[in-house]
């Protein structure tokens, strides 16, 4: 591998080198992430609206579900504002405000660790309900599956990376002086890639597998949080349409309305119904499974 | 006031026989589907009963409705807008499936593929949600005809709460004489708590005829519907993951044939039209204090589609002439407001429900007839209907909020129009007594006969079309359940269950079918646009295209082999 070699002085400091490798990781494939992410959920948006759910199994099973989702989801709004705090947030402005770097990291770890922990043992609980519970591991389809690896896993290199600033202690890693300037430098379109660079193994791992996550995101059932309701808070009680209106979006779409017409004919011939397949035990129905 | 309109449907329960066709027919045209196996959008109950799903009446455990606040402000029962969106991630009080039943069928493949031995192949019961084999324990209907049983009864909570009210005198010698069957479909209300509780807001009435409906591609399953409604009839599609409910049949409604359940019916004994209501009034009609009220400030909103003054304001809000024609001659609004013979199920929820019931008589006339009385006899109809406190306080906690003078008074007009009737068919001249004694007069009685007793199709089903200059758009509404299309679903596709693009609504499957019934002639419709649908072909002649076109070559005379 021919090392490219670039010195930087974004880092704490010291000067580090960077190879080929981390450009392509730190510099190209974070803008490949947004553009798949991004274009994934438009498409996803404007041709599956459909397919837009949380594909709740709570009908099955909600004795576990109960404590295993608000638990999950709860650990996982925590998770993100700590991203944030960690991330957005520059260090120069939580000093500013007095907070002393210890106290900061402690707080961090501490919150960070409990919220982490919550997640990781919300989503075990709700992978085990998942396993065991019959009529939920039949719903389960290999999309949730390998969903399920990738988010298990940045929940899991995620708490990592706290844990061991914690074991660490006081010459732990200080992700806000790598990671942090990194991803802020990203949205300047000027990747401090050095910076990134000399963040630990650890926090390189959880870092790619989140972004990988990312890809995924639009493909699989997770994009339900991306319509999470919050206008529900705000829109009126009573919800009246005009048959007319009634799909108002969807006539936007490509095509527009006059090509579904004409090719209702043919596609009808090959596209499956929506929301219609056949009732049956797989005893049965052996062509359906 | 802003008027708008509101198709309903009133159901005669003296009629209902509890065949179960409406509910067969509707599951066939909607929910014969992967996802919808234990949904029926239309159910028929035995009361006393349990109903489907199991207790769905008893609100302090389901929290369905709206209830008021200390302020007197309308509030949903399960609690505010936040409140729910905290309670989003796992819905709290959803029913499961074990409360409505777990679907299944039969290994029928054991009885063709068994090998030839001493004994009889078995088909097995297989959990249509698991697969595996199963055990049948509860089921839509399973205490069918087990109203009032000494082993059922006690679990209806209406039962419980008639009881606790008559300080447990009450035993169930007096509930066994009494039974009857209550067909339920969504209630399609004025005020849908259903639609208040979808974060996503998803659900919507629509302007033109109030139908409500989910719309399939805006739904994102946070089921809060499900809790929300307390007639617990929006359903969950576990497949799809979105909620589905009864859609009142809006293609068939739209080009002017009544829904699968009504046009089934074997008793005729739905009623579809239209209703006028004052939009404006609904949310203060909604939220009056003493539930018993709640029937006449529902009344109230409904307005009087033969006032000038209505029609004036409907036709400046839009509403074409011939709706407003179709609603003077509506027969729902005849019986629920003229006669004020129907009563909405449940007006303690507080969400004006728009599907109306004429309450039974027959328990009634029956215990008469039982007893060797004079069953049409006025005076002892009159009399019966007084002493028989238990029906009538069951059915007050059905259709009133408790009010046994309304529901004394609905009776008490169906026993006068029995009586009334029964002499003029035994040559007696009317007497107009029975008549006046419930507030009618003779002509009026013999008219409310003529729609309960003998209307004709025409006159059970007032439906106004859609209008043709919207048929473009009501091709692809995008609410629907239902899509032409062949089979042929794969289990899963990439993005899940059932993703996909839309395809449109074919209503012209519907305007065929309107042709067929309607129609002397051959129905082939230029709806169909040069293709054939063997569905709606009625066996007479050949609609073009139904065989190939032969070739004419010159000088080729009929040959032996040309079709007629």
């Amino acid at each position: 591998m021919p090392a490219l070699e670039v010195a930087s002085e974004a880092g704490p400091g010291t000067a580090v080198v960077t190879t080929t490798w981390d450009t392509v990781l730190w510099g190209v494939l974070p803008y490949v992430m947004v553009v798949v992410l991004v274009g994934g959920l438009v498409w996803r948006y404007r041709y599956d609206q459909f397919g837009w759910t949380t594909r709740s199994s709570q009908l099955y099973e909600s004795r576990l579900l109960r404590i295993a989702s608000p638990l999950f989801h709860f650990g996982l709004l925590a998770v993100i504002a700590g991203h944030f705090f960690g991330l957005v947030i520059p260090m120069a402005w939580t000093q500013a405000v007095g907070m002393s770097q210890e106290f900061y990291h402690f707080n961090a770890l501490l919150v960070g660790g409990i919220a982490g922990v919550a997640t990781l043992g919300g989503i075990a609980l709700l992978i085990y309900r998942r396993r065991t519970s019959g009529p939920v591991f039949m719903a389960t389809t290999r999309n949730d599956k390998t969903m399920y690896v990738v988010l298990t896993a940045a929940i899991v290199f995620g708490l990592w990376t706290t844990l061991a600033s914690v074991f660490e202690g006081e010459h732990g890693h200080n992700y806000r002086e790598t990671v942090a300037p990194w991803f802020r430098s990203l949205f300047i379109f000027q990747p401090d890639v050095a910076a990134m660079a000399a963040a630990p193994f650890s926090f390189h791992l959880h870092t790619l597998v989140g972004m990988a996550l990312f890809v995924i995101w639009p493909f699989t059932r997770l994009v339900h949080a991306f319509t999470a309701p919050l206008h529900y808070l705000f829109r009126p009680y009573i919800v009246y349409r005009s048959r007319d209106t009634a799909n108002g979006r969807r006539t936007t779409g490509p095509g527009g309305r006059s090509r579904d017409r004409t090719a209702a004919g043919t596609r009808s011939q090959v596209a499956p119904r929506r929301g219609w397949s056949p009732v049956g035990t797989p005893d049965r129905d052996t062509h359906n499974r | 006031m802003r008027v708008m309109a509101q198709m309903g449907m009133v159901m005669n329960l003296d009629k209902c026989i509890g065949c179960h066709t409406c509910s067969v027919t509707c599951k066939q045209a909607w929910t014969n589907r992967a996802g919808t196996e234990y949904v029926w959008f239309n159910n028929v109950e035995t009361r006393p009963g349990q109903g489907y799903p199991r207790r769905y009446e008893d609100q302090d455990r389901w929290y369905g409705g709206w209830s008021l606040n200390k302020r007197g402000r309308l509030v949903l029962r399960a609690g505010g807008r936040v409140k729910k969106l905290f309670g989003i991630f796992a819905s709290p009080v959803q029913p499961e499936l074990k409360d409505y039943y777990e679907p299944w069928t039969y290994d029928y493949k054991t009885l063709v593929d068994a090998p030839l031995g001493d004994d009889f192949p078995v088909a097995r019961p297989k959990s249509l949600i698991t697969g595996e084999d199963t055990k049948i324990t509860w089921s839509a209907n399973w205490d069918d005809n087990l109203g009032g049983s000494r082993d059922n009864g006690h679990l209806d909570p209406l039962v419980e709460r008639v009881r606790r009210e008559s300080e447990d005198k009450i035993r169930f010698a007096y509930e066994q004489t009494f039974m009857f069957y209550l067909p339920r479909i969504c209630e399609h209300c004025l005020n849908p708590s259903c639609m208040a509780s979808c974060p996503s807001g998803a659900i919507y009435k629509r302007v033109e005829d109030g139908i409500v409906l989910v719309d399939q591609d805006r739904c994102r399953g946070w089921r809060q519907c499900v809790t929300g409604c307390p007639y617990k009839k929006i359903y969950f599609n576990h497949k799809t993951g979105k909620a589905e409910k009864c859609t009142f049949c809006y293609p068939r409604v739209e080009v002017g044939l009544p829904t699968v359940c009504s046009e089934t019916c074997v008793g005729r004994l739905r009623y579809l039209g239209l209703f006028l209501y004052d939009a404006d009034a609904v949310t203060a009609a909604a939220s009056v204090t003493d539930p018993q009220d709640l029937y006449d400030a529902q009344m109230n909103v409904l307005l009087d589609p033969h006032d000038p003054a209505v029609q004036a304001e409907a036709r400046a809000q839009g509403i074409p002439e011939d709706w407003i024609d179709a609603a003077r001659r509506s027969p729902v609004y005849a019986l629920a407001k003229v006669y004020k013979v129907a009563l909405p199920l449940h007006p303690e929820y507080r969400t004006m429900p728009m599907v109306w019931y004429v309450p039974p008589l027959s328990p009634v006339v029956d215990l008469l007839r039982d007893q060797g009385h004079d069953g049409e006899d006025a005076g002892n109809l009159f009399g019966a209907i007084d002493a028989l406190r238990i029906p009538v306080e069951y059915l007050a906690e059905l259709f009133t909020a408790g009010d046994t003078e309304r529901v004394t008074a609905v009776l008490r007009r169906l026993a006068a129009m029995r009586s009334f009737m029964r002499g003029i068919s035994l040559g007696e001249d009317p007497d107009e007594s029975i008549a006046g004694s419930v507030g009618m007069d003779g002509q009026s009685m013999y008219e409310m006969y003529r729609l309960m007793a003998i209307a004709k199709y025409s006159e059970r089903y007032v439906i106004p079309k859609a209008h043709v200059e919207q048929a473009h758009d009501l091709e692809e509404l995008g609410c629907s359940l239902d899509f032409d299309g062949g089979p042929g679903m794969q289990d899963s596709s990439p993005l899940g269950e059932a993703s996909g693009r839309p395809v449109p609504v074919a209503v012209d499957t519907f305007h065929a079918l309107r042709e067929r019934q309607t129609t002397d002639e051959i129905a082939s419709g230029p709806g169909l646009r040069g293709r054939v649908n063997l569905l709606n072909w009625d066996g007479r002649g050949a609609p073009p295209g139904l065989f190939p076109d032969t070739p004419t070559a010159p000088g080729a005379g009929s040959g032996p082999g040309e079709r007629p």
